[in-house]
């Protein structure tokens, strides 16, 4: 059996993986999108520079302090998380009072900027970043490479962690109470404000982790993020605003489908998520997993 | 038998002055409650019960005067700090968390699952008293209620109070606050127009009627 549908099976497999590896990085990427909303009710659009950011960081890391992938993935959400932490705690915080719409022109304009920065003392060419794990897998009909697979787990246990956290722990109970009512919350006690910059530092970080890991896979340039935010507020839409768990599956779901369609029928394949998109929001306006606007 | 010494203030607000907005909401409260007292404040809707208690706890962003916690000036403090400070606040709305289990709820130190009215009355009660709060602020805690779990409430708040329990609520049901407080405030326009005790009650009905609009 080498075809389905007159598909290779080769290909098909294939185009499965490059499907899930871009889909980690959906599902990342708005996972971080949607616990910054949920919460901040933020929508932050300097999410794709801070990927950006993230790689810049990893690949700073290498190329001038020698320092390998490992570490780099373990430095870079911390720096770039830090960095989200600033911006909250001097800018995005004195915002929360007024319009969201304040909010999201300010995360704009920071992404504007922070491109413009990188784009002027790098150029707009992509850096190479060795790949970290050599080899990979026959499955017969086609060849993995092994630090694809790294990528898709990876994501996959950093996405069910975050989940988890959010669901199950006394910390993510405090998250949903204060996205509820967050005044409420203060009244026990708990200091939101401080919770508020931890959550958009954890976001941030989220996006920072995803630039480090697509290193090796995309060329480090400084529009990387440009061309990635557009698609990651697609799959945000179609998953439901602030929805962790919609965020995940819509973001591997479309990741596949989008791989999928460049096997049928490959024109579509760069505006299929907008499709689903706009079918999406004819049929359910909150978007899959998302909840009636409160 | 001569009067015991006078308890200790558990509150002392003076010339509170607070805005909704650009709405004068609150003209400069004066009140007082003491130590182990079950204080109600009365009044007609948007006279601003629910305004001073929420300045009280600190959501009340634009306030000014005095207010002061077991002795601790709070005024320019934030919800966070002013709950650490033992005071608990149950809302009028209840604040029952959708999002949040059961166990959740009560473990948070906050709230429940969505139940019937009464059961989330009581759990929005029972979620304050867990964080060892003495100090509880109550906003129309027997609204859309059932006569005989209004009656469960009252029973609860006197078993408050012999427990030391101090308490400060804002009732529409005079009926009700009768029962269980022991000194009221009738609050008009923003500023305190009336105090009186229980005991007076019956001796003054007509003028306490009079001001409530009864």
């Amino acid at each position: 059996m080498d075809e389905i549908f007159g598909i290779p099976m080769s290909a098909l497999v294939g185009q499965l993986v490059i499907g899930l590896i871009n889909g980690s990085f959906y599902a990342l990427m708005s996972l971080g999108l949607a616990i910054i909303f949920g919460l901040l009710h933020v929508v932050n659009f300097a999410h794709g520079a801070q990927y950006m950011l993230g790689a810049f960081v990893a690949w700073g890391l290498l190329e001038y302090f020698g320092i390998s992938y490992w570490w780099a993935l373990l430095i870079t959400p911390v720096v770039v998380g830090g960095v989200g932490l600033l911006i909250e705690r001097l800018m995005l915080r004195r915002l929360y009072r007024v319009d969201h719409v304040y909010a999201l022109l300010l995360t704009f304009g920071l992404a504007m900027l922070m491109e413009g920065a990188f784009r002027w003392k790098f150029g707009a060419t992509g850096q190479p970043y060795p790949n970290p794990i050599a080899g990979g897998f026959d499955v017969g009909v086609s060849y993995i490479p092994a630090y694809r697979v790294w990528v898709i787990a990876a994501s996959l246990v950093l996405c069910l962690g975050t989940w988890l956290v959010i669901e199950r722990t006394k910390l993510g109970a405090y998250l949903r109470a204060a996205n509820e009512n967050a005044a409420l919350v203060r009244t026990f006690g708990i200091n939101v404000p401080r919770m508020l910059m931890l959550t958009y530092g954890l976001g941030v970080a989220l996006a920072g982790f995803s630039g480090a890991m697509a290193a090796p896979i995309y060329q480090v340039n400084p529009l990387m993020g440009n061309s990635l935010i557009v698609v990651v507020f697609a799959v945000v839409v179609i998953g439901g605003m602030g929805s962790i768990i919609g965020a995940i599956i819509t973001g591997f779901g479309l990741g596949v489908v989008e791989g999928l369609t460049k096997l049928v029928y490959p024109d579509a394949a760069g505006v299929v998520i907008f499709i689903v998109m706009i079918i999406t929001l004819a049929i359910r306006p909150n978007g899959l997993f998302g909840q009636e606007a409160r | 038998m001569t009067e015991a010494m006078p308890k200790p203030l558990c509150l002392s607000v003076k010339g509170l002055v607070g805005h909704y907005g650009e709405n004068l909401a609150l003209n400069g409260i004066d009140l007082e409650v003491r130590a182990g007292e079950v204080v109600c404040l009365l009044g007609r809707n948007g006279a601003g019960k629910t305004t001073t208690l929420r300045a009280v706890v600190g959501l009340l962003e634009k306030r000014r005067g005095s207010i002061e916690i077991h002795g601790q000036q709070t005024i320019a403090m934030l919800p966070e700090a002013i709950a650490r400070l033992g005071v608990a606040y149950c809302p009028e709305e209840r604040g029952i968390f959708a999002s949040l289990s059961t166990e959740e709820n009560l473990l948070l130190p906050p709230v429940l699952r969505p139940g019937g009215l009464s059961e989330q009355q009581m759990l929005a009660i029972a979620r304050i008293l867990r964080t060892g709060a003495k100090f509880l602020l109550l906003d129309e805690c027997t609204e859309g209620l059932a006569p005989v779990i209004v009656a469960k409430i009252g029973q609860t708040i006197r078993l408050l109070k012999e427990r030391g329990f101090t308490v400060l609520m804002v009732e529409q049901n005079f009926r009700f606050a009768s029962k269980v407080a022991d000194r009221f405030y009738v609050i008009d326009e923003g500023v305190v127009v009336d105090e009186f005790r229980r005991e007076d009650i019956a001796s003054d009905l007509a003028r306490i009627e009079g001001l409530l609009g009864l």
